[in-house]
């Protein structure tokens, strides 16, 4: 095992998806990302993998289509408004049945908007970064650890199930620095029978397409994807959960938010109100199983987030009207405070309790 | 104050506050304690006020943004403007006296006036006020043991400059014993 | 008397056996059976990988016996620049039209240019967008006719039509433009030969490439084959004149790089890394 070292959440990352077997990266410049380019720009030439600064988010998508098509690991990263760009090319990849790694490390929007920590894309990241009917299995870590460890669970989910996977981050968990221990270094990477890589004239040649013109095919396409979508809902769902055997309300937060949350749980305990932290880490597909757990001992749910509030729909479709689902969030690039959170969760309980 | 410290160090960009921040995490990682260490960013790292917070705890870190500091290590005048108020109430606050002529009052905290940068140039260093400083705030509060901050100091200097490492350690030293 | 029969013209082996879905009269027959024609001089069907545009050759990955990737509309040399990258031995090429290319993949095309990608594009310009029934493109003619230049293409408001391999002929990643045509036998095999020479250098790894093809399109033009090709000749060949635009080997240089530095001499830091 390595040992333990401090590194920046965007440094990690970058690190635990070399270690991977990430050998091409492409990406664009864009805070609060760029240390994760910069690592790339400086590893890659050193082992024989490809560093390339493209020439816009849409063309650093495609470079990934191209190279996972041709059996490679691939990965981009970007933050917010460079996402919306690379909605394009994952939608492609999606229809295309192509393995591929996206990182977000989010910042605030809709727009321009700033450059501090946001959560702001949970909607773009679970339901529609692209167009058409297709699926991403999304990650949210919450520590620098998780931001390697997931980013190697990534590749591994993304090849396995032949579709693009995304890790949600934030400029706080990407800017920030904790003691991480890297994963080891991957070997034996699955082979890729249907990548376009030359077919030495023993096959048939391969083609790497999302055109599908027969409306009836087309669908029958889809019903295929959608059995495997039905077997990641089933089987990939990860959530952590903290204090929950017996919390009467239960704080739903993933990422960074789930950090200040968990700060409150522990203050509330103190106070009396058994509280508990159910924390998303896949956020599709969602932890609806975990949520549907706590439903007989709580009484109502609080969702924390760095945004107006998009979550919280989730989370009510699991609860499906039993229990009351509140609301508290800072967004625009402000971080919510534990005890801001205590503030909403106090609030909540007097409610539910009149 | 005991060993859980929320610090933030506050000064111009340049003066080494991010290097100081990762000294005193270093030191953390070494005593395996949870800590995190986040600068600000962006357009503040041109020209204005930058900023690091660090905290080391006993506990699993929530927020790694310090929003009430128990120490505050500030560097300039802007910053010991802009933080003052936020540090909690017999909290520590090190001030490099010779680049802040106007130290504000507060009496529920304790305020240190330090001439780091006065006494890194007498020892001919210029530039290592904020390993003074680093210096000072284990002097005041032994958030870690001695030897694991001197060890953290030599794991931070990169090998391309291991001819600061003697000029690091001496400010440390210089800092410890003010 | 059969020993005496010699065959002098069949189906590339690499073009697949199949039925296209192009107009009557359209030159991209032309164009796949050279492209197809040069990957088997050089053996090298099994080896190459084409990436197909969105446009009127949406399908070429039916018609390429190699391996193919169907790319994103105006991505394809992106694409094709990644699957170069990780597999530098292969023979990588594009295959693209004028809306493709010049209007929605102009950024994609100048950077991967300029970028020096030892890819080759084959580029159909017919100065209209075919697939979607006849439009305006980057490279319709001053006072062409098309569906939404109805009044003829006024250069006031819609601009002038781009000249592709003019443009990307001043960037240092270009190793060979040439622009060719499909009208006569003559300038078939000048076409085959440019495609064979792009091939070629890309093997030789002395830079990107691109055969620009002056095409025509009698389907939305509204023409006979014969009186587009006519049209092509009196209204397009003045416009975008056949010939070679850059030859980096032509020039006397080994590849980009030596030309490149040159060009650069009075730079010294353009000079580091080139004997």
């Amino acid at each position: 095992m390595s040992e333990k070292v401090l590194m920046k959440g965007n440094e990690a990352l970058a690190a635990a998806a070399v270690r991977a077997g990430c050998r091409f990266y492409f990406g664009y410049p864009i805070t609060p990302q760029t240390e994760l380019a910069a690592y790339m720009s400086k590893k890659m030439p050193k082992i024989g993998g490809t560093f390339l600064q493209a020439e816009s988010e849409l063309a650093a998508i495609n470079m990934v289509y191209g190279a996972s098509s041709a059996g490679a690991r691939a990965m981009t990263s970007s933050s917010s408004p460079g996402i919306s760009l690379k909605g394009e090319g994952v939608s492609y990849m999606a229809g295309a049945d192509l393995p591929g790694v996206i990182i977000n490390v989010e910042r605030g929007g809709p727009g321009l908007g700033s450059i501090q920590p946001s959560q702001q894309d949970y909607w773009q990241a679970t339901r529609a970064l692209g167009h058409g009917d297709f699926r991403m299995i999304v990650y949210a870590p919450s520590t620098v650890q998780e931001m390697a460890d997931y980013v190697y669970l990534a590749f591994d989910k993304a090849d396995e199930y032949r579709m693009p996977v995304m890790l949600l981050a934030d400029g706080l968990l990407g800017q920030m620095m904790e003691p991480v221990v890297l994963p080891p270094e991957k070997k034996n990477l699955p082979d890729k029978p249907w990548a376009t890589d030359g077919h030495k004239g023993k096959r048939s040649h391969n083609i790497i397409n999302s055109l599908c013109l027969q409306a009836d095919e087309l669908e029958r396409m889809l019903i295929e994807r959608y059995k495997r979508y039905d077997r990641i809902e089933a089987t990939e769902q990860q959530s952590e959960g903290f204090m929950l055997d017996d919390a009467e309300y239960v704080i739903v937060a993933f990422g960074a938010s789930a950090r200040i949350a968990r700060s409150a749980v522990v203050q509330a305990r103190a106070e009396g109100i058994k509280a508990g932290l159910l924390r998303p880490i896949t956020l599709w597909p969602f932890p609806n199983d975990a949520i549907k757990q706590t439903i007989e001992h709580a009484k109502a749910y609080l969702s924390v987030e760095m945004n107006m509030g998009q979550m919280i729909d989730d989370i009510r479709l699991a609860v499906n009207g039993q229990r009351p689902v509140d609301f508290y969030g800072r967004s625009g690039g402000m971080i919510p405070t534990p005890e801001g959170t205590l503030d909403a969760l106090k609030a909540l309980v007097q409610k539910v309790g009149e | 104050m005991g060993k859980n410290i929320d610090v933030i160090l506050s000064g111009f960009g340049g003066q080494g506050l991010l290097f100081a921040g990762k000294i005193i995490a270093q030191a953390g990682l070494i005593e395996g304690r949870h800590l995190s260490w986040l600068p600000s960013y962006g357009p503040e790292m041109r020209g204005g006020t930058a900023n690091c917070s660090v905290r080391l705890q006993d506990d699993p870190i929530g927020s790694p943004l310090i929003t009430t500091p128990n120490v505050l290590i500030a560097m300039n005048q802007p910053s010991i403007d802009k933080f003052i108020d936020s540090v909690v109430p017999g909290g520590l606050v090190l001030v490099d006296s010779t680049l802040v002529p106007r130290i504000p009052e507060r009496d529920d905290v304790t305020i240190i006036p330090v001439p780091s940068t006065e006494l890194a140039e007498k020892h001919g260093f210029k530039k290592l006020s904020n390993v003074i400083l680093t210096g000072k705030l284990f002097a005041e509060t032994h958030f870690c043991e001695k030897e694991h901050l001197q060890e953290a100091l030599v794991r931070c200097v990169p090998a391309k400059h291991a001819d600061m490492l003697e000029p690091n350690k001496t400010a440390l030293a210089v800092g410890m014993e003010l | 008397m059969a020993e005496k029969n010699k065959v002098v013209f069949q189906r590339p082996q690499s073009l697949l056996p199949v039925q296209t879905h192009y107009c009557p009269g359209c030159p991209h027959g032309i164009v796949h059976r050279l492209v197809c024609e040069a990957m088997d001089k050089m053996g090298m069907e099994g080896n190459t990988v084409g990436v197909a545009p969105v446009g009127c050759s949406v399908m070429a990955y039916d018609y390429f016996g190699c391996d193919m990737i169907e790319a994103a509309h105006g991505r394809a040399p992106a694409v094709a620049t990644a699957v170069k990258r990780v597999h530098p031995e292969n023979l990588v090429f594009s295959y693209q039209g004028d809306g493709d290319l010049a209007s929605i993949g102009m950024c994609e095309t100048v950077h991967t240019a300029t970028r020096g990608e030892n890819v080759s594009v084959i580029f159909i310009n017919n100065a209209i967008y075919g697939m979607t029934g006849g439009q305006m493109a980057p490279t319709s003619l001053p006072n062409q006719v098309t569906q939404t230049s109805p009044y003829g293409r006024d250069v006031t408001t819609a601009g002038y039509p781009v000249r592709v391999c003019e443009l990307l002929q001043s960037l240092d990643g270009v190793a060979y433009a040439a622009r060719v045509t499909v009208d006569t036998p003559k300038h078939v095999r000048q076409a085959k030969k440019a495609i064979e020479k792009s091939f070629r250098y890309q093997m030789e790894g002395r830079g990107y490439s691109i055969v620009e093809v002056v095409s025509t399109c009698p389907t939305n033009w509204g023409m006979t084959p014969q009186g587009a090709f006519d049209w092509m000749r009196k209204n397009m060949l003045p416009y975008y004149p056949l010939g070679v635009y850059r030859d980096v080997v032509a020039d006397g240089y080994p590849s980009i790089r030596e030309a490149a530095a040159a060009r650069a001499a009075e730079c010294p830091i353009a000079q580091k890394g080139v004997e």
